[in-house]
């Protein structure tokens, strides 16, 4: 009956009560959105590299290089020269290499030249290694291994031909028309910016700009895909590589040696280091968001007793009514919490499938322009907590016209005053 | 249960009530009635009817005296238990506006007896053939109450007082909106289902046409008297 009492009494009060419901609704989806973006875009980062002890690149902060070789986010400042990485992986101390060449893409996926080795060493989230869903390593020059995302996305299987295009815009005008690409292996699933990576050799990357200068075809000296596989394709420059030590011990040791190295100016980072810096710089923008998304649940819960205080004035007669039908104060307490929490669940409810929804549709564009990828799981031990506090909140805040219901339904007695 | 006629229905000596905001007070020296007896309580309104109320049904504390409802001593009870006593043992009837606008008929019935905590199962079929045996049909039953006219709903608020089957029916004015045949027959079976019940009734009224239907009379003006014989 107190449920039946509860659930009529805020359909006959429907039109504030849906308001009410609308303003709670958006502010939880703000606040669940806001901390699993928080949490989630904290695994999806710290998950992205994982088993490298460093990495190198032409001398600039750690942040942009971490930034660019790993998330695939910006461009590298400078190249390091195939001779200078020649020498350094000759360091006693270095286990593997993985050689990185970035700068061109494939309707708006990056384009990344490697070796063999990434597919062997390279690892992510707790030390996996990547699997293949279907295909193999490249062998050949004109061949490539797809990211998930990007076999998905757009519908390529193996055995394909794709153009690369220069550049990394989305659009590009120059293209590599004349040496297509054929698909030889796709990648399971990593939920990194693996996914959204075309990997090629670093010979094919040689061949595709061998008849190119200064970021543009060479009038007249065009080569075709045979001919290119005659040519010297040992490339003259790469963007940066990665390092697995013998002994994480020797960490620091190469990392000042490669720092120090002569030859050319580099810079040797800590993945783990970098990754806690960059987190440190976001994490602080979303403790921010996170306070502004809890004053406005405050402020809709506020809104929502004001609501209630205000309908307390023209419900006097129902709490009367109730009070004579026998019904003790407390009852009228319980009434008034009950529809509080019934307005707080419906709005998580409705909270949790509006977050889902915005996640659904945001996922694609989330991975693609910030490298974050979002599961569509919110439910976690975090959002129990909060929707836990919310719970607690509302009850709090309710207790108000709650009292007011007790303290008048003791004063007024049986008399209903119009 | 054998000796429960010789409990009164209600007992109140030397009954004083201070209404602060008016300066004004009432005394009400002696009252007693007899388990099924009927107390037509006159007077005009401001004379202190609702206080009397009030006080009867424990919703309002009297600064002295004694008041006992079937032998339980209300001027004693914690503000809890007189809730409880009266869900259980009073039930209440109001000039109008009785009802609870968004509730079923039948629902604002079986909210008396879900406050005196009887259960649904059994409550449920009494609540039907008690707003049936007041005129009120079937079809009615499912409807909002705020889609019955005052006078029916007037007989359900009758039934809702009576369906926990309280001792006491405490009503004030409930004819005040009924048409004259109406008013008679809503009389007749809201007296037969008080005796039914074996239950006492204090009904509050200024027609006098009414005072046919009581044995006993209160006068709000002269409460020194005590209830009189009609």
């Amino acid at each position: 009956m107190l449920m039946k009492l509860a659930r009529l009494s805020l359909w006959n009060r429907r039109g504030t009560v849906l308001m009410t419901w609308l303003s709670l609704t958006i502010s939880i989806a703000l606040l669940l959105g806001i901390d699993h973006l928080r949490t989630e875009a904290k695994s999806s980062f710290t998950s992205t590299v994982s088993g490298t002890d460093l990495i190198v690149g032409a001398r600039s902060g750690q942040l942009n290089l971490l930034l660019y070789s790993v998330f695939r986010i910006g461009n590298a400042t400078a190249n390091i020269s195939w001779p200078s990485y020649e020498r350094i992986i000759k360091h006693p101390q270095i286990a593997w290499s993985i050689p990185l060449s970035l700068g061109d893409s494939h309707r708006g996926y990056r384009v990344m030249g490697t070796t063999g080795d990434y597919f062997q060493y390279y690892r992510y989230a707790n030390s996996q290694l990547l699997n293949f869903a279907a295909g193999q390593p490249f062998n050949g020059v004109f061949e490539t291994v797809l990211g998930a995302e990007v076999a998905s996305k757009l519908g390529y299987r193996l055995g394909e031909q794709i153009e690369l295009s220069h550049g990394v815009g989305a659009v590009s005008f120059s293209q590599h028309k004349d040496k297509p690409f054929t698909v030889v292996g796709i990648l399971a699933r990593t939920g990194t910016p693996v996914d959204q990576t075309v990997h090629v050799s670093l010979q094919a990357i040689e061949a595709i700009h061998l008849d190119w200068q200064q970021g543009a075809p060479i009038p007249g000296r065009q080569l075709s895909a045979e001919q290119t596989l005659n040519q010297d394709l040992t490339p003259k420059s790469i963007t940066a590589f990665m390092l697995g030590l013998k002994s994480r011990m020797a960490t620091f040791t190469v990392q000042r040696q490669i720092n120090e190295f002569k030859q050319e100016p580099l810079t040797a980072i800590l993945p783990g280091v970098a990754l806690a810096e960059l987190w440190q710089m976001l994490g602080m923008v979303e403790n921010l968001l996170l306070l502004i998304s809890l004053l406005v649940l405050l402020a809709a819960l506020v809104g929502m007793i004001t609501t209630l205080l205000a309908s307390m004035k023209e419900r006097q007669r129902e709490m009367a009514i109730l009070r004579a039908a026998g019904a003790h104060p407390w009852y009228l307490f319980v009434l008034v919490q009950l529809e509080v929490l019934l307005i707080t669940l419906m709005s998580m409810i409705s909270a949790a499938a509006l977050l889902w929804l915005g996640l659904y549709l945001l996922q694609d564009t989330l991975a693609a322009e910030f490298g974050l990828f979002i599961r569509l799981n919110i439910i976690s031990m975090a959002t129990l907590y909060w929707a836990g506090a919310v719970i607690l909140l509302a009850a709090f805040l309710a207790a108000i016209p709650g009292i007011l219901a007790y303290r008048k339904a003791v004063a007024d007695g049986l008399t209903v005053r119009l | 249960m054998t000796d429960k006629p010789k409990i009164p229905a209600i007992e109140l000596k030397q009954l004083r009530f201070y209404y602060q905001a008016a300066g004004w007070q009432l005394n009400l020296p002696a009252l007693t009635l007899k388990v099924g007896e009927h107390l037509f309580v006159r007077g005009a309104s401001g004379s202190g009817k609702t206080t009397l109320l009030n006080l009867l049904s424990g919703i309002a504390q009297p600064i002295s005296g004694e008041l006992y409802i079937n032998g339980q001593p209300l001027h004693q009870l914690s503000s809890g238990k007189r809730d409880t006593l009266r869900a259980q043992q009073i039930g209440v009837v109001f000039q109008q506006l009785n009802l609870i606008p968004y509730l079923s008929v039948l629902d604002n019935t079986l909210l008396s007896s879900h406050f005196a905590g009887q259960c649904k199962a059994d409550s449920m079929p009494r609540a039907i053939a008690l707003l049936r045996r007041l005129g009120l049909a079937d079809n009615l039953h499912r409807q909002a109450a705020n889609a019955l006219s005052v006078g029916q709903q007037q007989r359900v608020a009758i039934a809702r007082a009576l369906l926990p089957q309280p001792t006491l029916l405490i009503a004030d004015e409930p004819t005040s909106a009924l048409d004259s045949e109406n008013r008679d027959a809503f009389m007749r079976v809201m007296l037969a289902e008080a005796d039914a019940n074996g239950c006492t009734v204090i009904f509050v009224s200024h027609d006098q046409s009414l005072l046919q239907y009581f044995n006993l009379q209160l006068d709000m003006q002269r409460l020194e008297l005590g209830a009189q014989p009609c």
